[in-house]
């Protein structure tokens, strides 16, 4: 197996322009979802009728679904009623809808870990429902919630490599094309994997270090 | 009067086909978990000796398994293995291939977290009773760490049902592939398929993945308390 060094040196600038779409779209896809997920287990913390009910339903139809199928969905079934969205609209849409469902259990996980002496000590001196979940709840349910948020980033950024189905210029889409192109199999797969390792290992190291540290923030159980 | 574009599922043997186009979904779903779990096991079993390079080798299968997404090695499998030892692999061998390992990898974690996850006294229990090691496992804690990792592998089986999905990007006709043929061939009898047809196959993936996931989420709640 000869590895053509040259060859990816010079479609090094190719990965480098698709990462930075990919990251692009990652980005405001993890945003969008931890918006999603953070409204979405307010609406459940604090059982707003009707809501929760839409809450729950979005929940399980985005968990049990493929991206794959959502994003198809958005971007060849959507114009059929009139309502034609960009690809890259489509990915940021379908990133968010698949995301905001995962973001929203790992809130809720977290808050339900919040042990129930905690919140009656907080009711007992007085603390509105408000204050209850601004001072006692909330920091708690968030360091629980952290290394959970952390792995569905990481799963998010993983599910980018789907969108090239919809005609995004990412780093699957580049290889293929460099495949299809120059037969050059083994120098586009190795850039390949080495993208996405040089993407997420870092991301994983970092996770897995908070997961350890979120270990002494336990308490009151 | 315009036609529905839904009637577009119906036309012919459409139905027929998308459930044809299911059926190799499931079965690329089904043998891979059974090999999966299979694997995972005895992954999830080596993962407990005290053996270093044994436990690094395991460490690093799942961490790329985890790190890179699968459909990277569904392509590595299919342009790269298959390039690289001169072999022809269909489509459908390298998604069962790419799902099996990849279940493996992550079953392997599920195991190893139940087994670890059993109070220490236990085994010393087991040991004090003079079981040997197989005795140990097989009696004690295997039983007890099987339905630990019951919600976690139906979890992991949903995950896998809904990424096969993703086999229609590597050229395998599955529900997908066929729902596109069917927008194809009916552009101009029913322009608005392509929303109906996308729209039958994401119910058909709700309607197999959701009852999987209330179930492991009872098995969760029951076994919690």
């Amino acid at each position: 197996m000869n590895i053509d060094w040259d060859f990816i040196i010079r479609s090094l600038p190719l990965y480098a322009d698709a990462v930075w779409i990919t990251l692009h779209l990652a980005f405001w896809g993890i945003l969008i979802s931890l918006a999603i997920g953070l409204v979405c287990s307010a609406i459940l913390y604090f059982k707003v009728r009707g809501l929760s009910k839409v809450v729950k339903v979005y929940v399980e139809i985005s968990r049990n679904t493929p991206l794959l199928i959502q994003i198809f969905f958005l971007y060849f079934g959507f114009p059929k009623l009139g309502i034609t969205l960009s690809a890259s609209t489509c990915a940021i849409i379908g990133l968010s809808f698949l995301g905001g469902s995962y973001m929203c259990e790992a809130f809720r996980s977290g808050i339900e870990s919040v042990s129930k002496s905690q919140i009656e000590s907080g009711l007992s001196i007085g603390l509105s429902n408000t204050q209850l979940a601004r001072y006692v709840v909330i920091p708690q349910a968030f360091s629980v919630s952290l290394p959970s948020l952390g792995a569905n980033c990481i799963f998010l950024l993983k599910e980018t490599s789907i969108l090239g189905a919809i005609s995004i210029l990412d780093v699957m889409n580049v290889t293929k094309d460099l495949i299809g192109m120059y037969y050059k199999t083994f120098e586009s797969l190795l850039m390949l994997v080495v993208v996405y390792v040089i993407m997420l290992l870092p991301l994983s190291i970092l996770l897995t270090w908070l997961e350890k540290r979120v270990r002494y923030a336990e308490f009151g159980n | 009067m315009q036609n529905l574009g839904i009637n577009a599922i119906f036309q012919g043997r459409n139905f027929q086909r998308l459930f044809e186009g299911l059926l190799i979904t499931m079965e690329i779903s089904f043998v891979s978990i059974v090999i999966a779990t299979l694997l995972g096991i005895l992954i999830g079993l080596s993962r407990t000796t005290k053996n270093k390079p044994l436990l690094l080798i395991n460490r690093l299968y799942l961490e790329f398994f985890r790190i890179i997404p699968t459909l990277v090695w569904l392509f590595v499998f299919y342009f790269g293995v298959t390039t690289a030892l001169n072999v022809d692999l269909s489509g459908l061998s390298v998604a069962i291939i790419v799902f099996s390992l990849w279940g493996a990898a992550e079953m392997g974690d599920i195991v190893r977290g139940a087994l670890q996850s059993l109070p220490q006294h236990q085994t010393e229990s087991g040991m004090a009773l003079g079981l040997n090691h197989w005795q140990l496992y097989l009696y004690v804690l295997i039983p007890q760490a099987v339905r630990r990792t019951l919600p976690g592998t139906i979890n992991l089986a949903t995950r896998m049902i809904k990424t096969t999905s993703l086999v229609v990007l590597i050229g395998v006709i599955d529900v997908v592939k066929i729902g596109q043929q069917i927008i194809e061939t009916s552009r101009f009898e029913f322009p608005t398929a392509s929303f109906w047809v996308y729209g039958f196959i994401f119910v058909l993936y709700f309607i197999i993945c959701y009852p999987l996931s209330i179930l492991s989420d009872k098995l969760e709640m029951k076994w919690n308390n």
